[in-house]
């Protein structure tokens, strides 16, 4: 067991993959010699070679372009956009062609790759950095989208998402890249993609998130306490496939729904947990579901920003709405 | 007969400038240079007909670029600002291209290009503002025809050649100017626009600002192009390498593009070759990639320092620099304070620019969170 923060733990699978699979190569910009602006990929080009740990131009098209070719024939890449709002140049070849290809060669091709980027707001940062595209990601057919929201899962996601034999677009909470240590195994192991987890059991209230709000909710959740309210908080992990069976298991047992996320409402993936409620929960639930979630507008700079994010105490707030409903 | 005169004028500049592109063919890798690292004048018929004050001026546009460049990464450092990309180095591209720009061009930035926006109009106040994290410093008041700064690489390349198509539709004396980096060069965006404007010959002026580093990947690992004005040629657009630290090669070819373009040519390429001498950004680390000695040996070629070695030789600088150096600190520190004393971000903020017409569903969500704000006072 080491300690390990998120970065560290993305680090040590992918060190841990590169190590036993030579198919796997990583590359990026910045990725190689800097070892990317949040030094995700440090020191792994040293180790592996810069053959198979490199940097690229700036071109996400063609980073993301090029590494489908290299999982069409034979290589497992994983390919690092540097930030959410850099990832839209790449999109096209994302939603044209990576989720694509399996189906469009009747199987006979796959594309096992992996998209890796930082996302998320709360560091103060320029337009482009803040964003939480999963719901753009989500709605392709033909991915799987991962966000970790600890190093232990960030670690075991990482090596499912590597050795998915179908596309994984693996989005890192940058926010709590290096807020959280955890213990974390040094061997290797996996967590299933599709599988959320239940944080906390509770008889209330269930509470949906994923990534860097789980630590925001689990702040909410200590206010929720004092009020007397039991939430039960469930961790997404993978947001596509969803984990419907775990979620709706959830809020039949509580009744009611409160769903957190900071990217934009409206068609989100807090709109697809409200639906799943609907559909697999109608007749238990007490209370209309509810979303706490971003504004329909850009992320605000710095002096904005705090309005946008949501805060523990927002996420409180329709907490005891919803129970008290 | 004005008319007639004034076309004939046009035409033999035209002349002169295709040769000068001709004369400095980038596949042969030729760099237009004026003057030498020691100030001296190497290329002596290609110098611009400038008069000492306007060279004065320029050094000036220079050292207050640097001192305001120089005072905002101490600000950020100071945390008074949340990061900021130094233009250390740029000073003589920003002054050559600025002072070809009259109010009517446009501009359509990258996010180094401070020296030109504040010949284009643009404040440091608004940079500043921009830099703390507030949008309200993209507004720039009085500043003709600048666009707001593009983060997203090279994709201003395409927004220049639009509004080159749409000035000359619309039959405007209007040039464009626009900028990118090397490593913008590697985007699809930038091949995308510069063959548009070929095609559509529009009165852009494209600068590359080649300061040898995309963040930490160096040129020779972006591009086999023996340069980057070479794929000039792949767009059928006259493409040159000049010397950015050489202030007087910058504003003779911005010169010539300028005449170019206003007599109906179209679009050119400069690659203006530099060094950036700061990071990328306040929260880069150079020293991961790069050597001292690299820096060191590009040291010699600080478009400040050879400008100021070129008007030493002549005699025409006769001020105290130290005195106008605090001038300027006690300008910049002001425009500072009026960006940090800048009313307070509201909600409104966040709201009120996202659409003309703005959906009633976003004045719901901006009444809903009115409502927790009342909840959470009521707690208090």
């Amino acid at each position: 067991m080491s300690v390990m923060t998120i970065v560290q733990a993305i680090n040590n699978a992918l060190d841990i993959k590169l190590e036993e699979d030579k198919s796997v190569v990583v590359f990026g910009e910045d990725a190689g010699v800097e070892g990317g602006v949040f030094r995700v990929t440090e020191g792994l080009q040293k180790k592996h070679g810069v053959e198979r740990v490199f940097d690229t131009p700036i071109a996400e098209s063609a980073i993301v372009g090029t590494g489908l070719g290299m999982a069409l024939s034979g290589l497992r890449p994983v390919v690092e956009l540097q930030f959410d709002g850099f990832s839209y140049p790449a999109f096209n070849q994302v939603i044209s062609n990576v989720s694509r290809m399996h189906n469009r060669s009747r199987s006979m091709y796959k594309a096992p790759m992996v998209i890796r980027f930082p996302y998320g707001g709360g560091i103060n940062a320029l337009e482009h950095h803040s964003e939480s595209p999963e719901a753009l990601y989500s709605h392709i057919p033909g991915l799987k989208v991962v966000v970790p929201s600890t190093p232990h899962d960030a670690k075991g996601l990482m090596i499912a998402a590597i050795e998915s034999d179908d596309p994984v677009i693996f989005m890192e909470p940058k926010r709590i890249y290096r807020a959280i240590k955890q213990e974390v195994s040094d061997d290797k192991f996996s967590i299933p993609l599709g599988k959320a987890k239940v944080l906390t059991e509770g008889t209330d209230v269930t509470v949906v998130a994923f990534g860097a709000m789980i630590r925001e909710c689990q702040k909410a959740m200590v206010m929720a306490k004092e009020a007397g309210i039991s939430v039960e908080l469930i961790d997404l992990r993978t947001i596509y496939p969803i984990d419907k069976e775990t979620i709706a298991a959830s809020i039949k047992k509580t009744g009611r729904v409160v769903i957190v996320a900071e990217a934009p409402e409206s068609f989100s993936v807090g709109g697809e947990l409200m639906a799943i409620a609907n559909e697999e929960a109608f007749l238990y639930l007490e209370a209309p579901p509810k979303r706490v979630m971003g504004f329909d507008t850009i992320v605000p700079l710095a002096k904005g920003e705090s309005m946008y994010m949501i805060s523990p105490d927002r996420i409180f707030y329709e907490i005891e709405r919803t129970v008290k409903f | 007969m004005l008319t007639t005169t004034k076309k004939s004028v046009d035409k033999t500049d035209t002349k002169k400038q295709t040769n000068l592109f001709k004369d400095f063919d980038p596949a042969e890798d030729k760099i237009l240079r004026i003057i030498d690292n020691d100030g001296k004048v190497i290329n002596k018929e290609l110098m611009p007909d400038l008069d000492d004050e306007t060279i004065i001026q320029a050094y000036k546009h220079m050292l207050y670029f640097r001192t305001a460049d120089q005072m905002a990464v101490s600000y950020q450092r100071q945390g008074r600002m949340y990061t900021f990309p130094p233009c250390l180095g740029h000073e003589a591209i920003h002054a050559a291209s600025g002072m070809n720009m009259r109010d009517q061009d446009w501009l359509a930035p990258a996010f180094r290009e401070v020296g030109i926006m504040l010949l284009k109009g643009v404040t440091m106040k608004e940079i500043f503002l921009y830099y703390m994290g507030n949008e309200e410093g993209s507004n720039y008041k009085n500043a003709n025809h600048v666009l707001p700064i593009s983060i997203s690489i090279g994709s201003q390349f395409l927004h220049a050649t639009g509004i080159g198509y749409s000035v000359k539709y619309q039959k405007k004396d209007e040039l464009v100017f626009t900028s990118i980096g090397d490593g913008g060069t590697s985007e699809g965006d930038f091949s995308e626009a510069l063959n548009f404007a070929g095609i559509w010959k529009v009165p852009v002026i494209y600068t590359i600002q080649n300061n040898q580093y995309a963040i930490s990947v160096p040129v020779r690992n972006q591009t086999n192009s023996v340069n980057l004005a070479i794929k000039s040629y792949a767009f059928g657009l006259p493409g040159i390498k000049v010397d950015g630290n050489d202030f007087f090669a910058m504003y003779a070819i911005y010169k010539a593009a300028a005449e170019y373009a206003k007599a109906g040519n179209g679009a050119v390429l400069i690659e203006a070759l530099t060094y950036r001498k700061g990071a990328h950004t306040t929260s880069d680390d150079p020293t991961k990639y790069r050597t001292k000695e690299e820096e060191l040996e590009w040291d010699k070629t600080d478009p400040i320092i050879r400008l100021k070695k070129y008007m030493d030789e002549k005699g025409i600088w006769k001020e105290n620099e130290e005195e106008l150096i605090e001038k300027y600190k006690l300008e910049v520190d002001k425009q500072f304070e009026e960006a940090e004393n800048m009313t307070a971000y509201k909600l409104e903020d966040v709201f009120q620019h996202m659409y003309v017409d703005m959906p009633d569903d976003l004045k719901r969500q901006k009444s809903d969170y009115e409502q927790f704000l009342t909840w959470k006072e009521s707690r208090k």
